[in-house]
């Protein structure tokens, strides 16, 4: 659909940026690129000047930022050098949060693929109902993460929940959801989980209806197992896909903030279920500490750009063997 | 139903499977159906007792006989409706926006030459690798000097460009038979014709699964309206849920349950009519990259 047009040949033609004549026949090919880029510039131009002044502007500030010690309300921010940085490393809460963020994208990301993987295989089968039960997988994805996570809240009530009257029913106890800093993890990490599987399903499941046929057909006829026939067949199929889902889930996934401010606001015992994202918040709104807020940021941001390096490197890698 | 065409699908074994693996199937989707339903109806189910049945053990299953008290309370107590009106206007206009945001800058990217278009496309599509945390501090200063606090232009212009929509209209346009194109403009089509006669009449599903996501996304979204409104005059639902539940101090469950059910509703029936285009708009992003 290009035509020839190389950048250097439509270099040639700049200069002329005239507004674009409005009546009349379209222009012909020379005028015409100076009434095409009036026009590019005019189209681009909104959406271009939001995503600067409200992403790219605000990405770089924040790093400014995490040098001063502002409290945001303040006019003036005073520049204190890497102090926040230290304290970061020095800080006793500093693991703990690490630690959670840690264990929650790794749950979450690690779980959501393969239960979204293996939901994606089942209901590839030709099964009675499939089509209902899709949609059911489906259907947590697009409530409100703020009222799955109040909803939820009560499921996991040590008192009157669900989860308790179902472990009593068994004859079991309930863990204290609520008090239980390990047990509070797991209620955010599950309720995220049950939220988001929808999306690895149904990724999953449109790359494998995408796949190759033959492919399908030769593992047939070699007489390969059906777990043969997943370990090489479908899964190099798949590969892009699990990049691709690995790195939206992750990113995702870091930033969850609805379902843990609802549920435990950071909790229990000061700081059981904060993660990065949420000790922004914290310290940012909660304790007018936007400088250190700002560095928590910047860590995390940082944290991020070296793991989608690595993601990308190994993709990278395994496309050459 | 998410009944999708099954293109080059040949070997979906059912004939080859065994009586064993056909009941371990059907086993596998009760088991994910329970796991899904089970919280919405107990969910339902509480919203709909009254208060001293929420409140035994062991939990009653089948309320009996249901009240809507709970809906009742929670629609007068709090301003119910005017967080849902406040949902709607939100979501409106960012939807309004984004859609004729990303279609005009897609458009310009796939459909117009000029110089530094891979450029723009890459400023476009790093968007979404910044993750929100790292721009609110910034966004909430300068929107705070705007004195924008509590108004609805406060949340909606910090959120209102886009990055996803622009990359899915982009591909949708690019995939576009050149022939017709070419057909068009040769026959005099200027750009605004090209894009409103020609390409946009062929994208409309395209349109209709990005205006979907847009309209759930914006539906739910919840961090930058928490910090930018905390009365009934801007918060949207998911803001007021949180007003709610803090107002109430030890939880009323019934109220709180009734108020989640009628958050939720809205987008569920949406998703129940449309799922189809909806999940055509995720997985088209998705499968050709």
């Amino acid at each position: 659909m290009q035509s020839t047009t190389t950048s250097e040949q439509a270099a040639s033609a700049g200069g002329r940026s005239g507004p674009p004549d409005p009546v009349g026949p379209p222009p012909r090919r020379s005028s015409g690129r100076a009434w095409e880029w009036t026009l590019a510039a005019l189209l681009l131009l909104p959406n271009l000047a939001l995503l600067v002044v409200f992403t790219y502007r605000p990405l770089l500030d924040n790093i400014r930022l995490s040098f001063t010690d502002w409290n945001i309300s303040a006019p003036v921010a005073n520049p204190i050098g890497v102090a926040n940085y230290v304290e970061w490393f020095g800080r006793a809460d500093t693991r703990t949060v690490l630690g959670n963020t840690l264990v929650f994208t790794v749950a979450t990301v690690g779980i959501s693929m393969a239960l979204g993987l293996a939901l994606a295989l089942l209901l590839d089968q030709r099964l009675r109902g499939r089509n209902l039960v899709r949609s059911v997988v489906f259907a947590p994805f697009v409530i409100s993460g703020a009222a799955i996570g109040l909803a939820f809240q009560f499921v996991f009530d040590p008192q009157f929940g669900l989860v308790r009257d179902l472990l009593v029913r068994v004859g079991l106890g309930t863990p204290n959801f609520y008090q239980d800093s390990g047990w509070a993890l797991f209620m955010v990490t599950f309720t995220y989980i049950w939220k988001n599987l929808g999306y690895t399903f149904v990724i999953y499941l449109a790359a494998l209806q995408g796949r190759r046929a033959d492919l399908d057909e030769a593992a047939e006829i070699d007489g390969a197992s059906p777990w043969r026939h997943f370990r090489k067949v479908l899964l190099p199929q798949l590969r892009p896909t699990t990049f691709f889902l690995s790195i939206t889930v992750l990113l995702s996934s870091v930033q969850v903030f609805d379902i843990i401010n609802v549920m435990t606001r950071g909790g229990p015992v000061g700081n059981g279920t904060t993660t990065l994202v949420y000790q922004v918040y914290q310290e940012t709104f909660l304790n007018q500490r936007a400088g250190y807020g700002a560095t928590v940021a910047t860590v995390m941001f940082l944290i991020l750009l070296l793991v989608t390096v690595v993601q990308v490197r190994i993709m990278d890698k395994g496309q050459q063997t | 139903m998410i009944g999708r065409k099954e293109v080059a699908h040949g070997a979906e074994a059912a004939s080859h499977r065994s009586p064993a693996m056909t009941v371990a199937g059907y086993v596998g989707m009760v088991l994910v159906v329970l796991l899904v339903a089970v919280p919405l109806f107990w969910i339902v189910i509480t919203s709909l007792k009254e208060r001293q049945d929420i409140y035994v053990r062991p939990a009653q299953w089948l309320p009996a006989p249901g009240t809507t008290d709970n809906y009742a309370d929670v629609t007068t107590r709090i301003p119910f409706f005017d967080y849902f009106r406040n949902s709607l206007v939100i979501t409106i206009s960012l939807a309004t926006i984004k859609i004729v945001l990303g279609v005009i800058s897609a458009y310009a990217l796939a459909l117009l030459r000029f110089p530094g278009r891979g450029l723009v496309f890459l400023v476009v599509i790093a968007a979404l690798m910044v993750p929100n945390q790292i721009t609110v501090i910034s966004n909430y200063a300068l929107v705070a000097q705007l004195g924008w606090r509590n108004t609805f232009q406060g949340i909606i212009v910090p959120l209102a460009g886009v990055a996803f929509g622009t990359f899915l209209m982009r591909n949708q346009f690019l995939g576009l038979p050149s022939e017709i194109i070419e057909a068009a403009r040769l026959d005099g089509a200027g750009p605004l014709k090209l894009l409103w006669r020609v390409a946009l009449p062929m994208s409309w599903p395209t349109v209709v699964a990005f205006a979907l996501i847009t309209v759930v996304n914006e539906w739910n979204e919840y961090l930058w309206p928490f910090l930018m409104s905390d009365d009934s005059r801007t918060a949207p639902l998911p803001v007021g849920l949180t007003l709610l539940q803090n107002n109430d101090g030890v939880t009323n469950w019934g109220p709180v349950m009734a108020a989640t059910v009628l958050a939720m509703l809205p987008v569920l029936v949406l998703f129940l009519v449309l799922q189809r285009q909806m999940i055509k708009g995720l997985t088209a992003g998705a499968v050709k990259s």
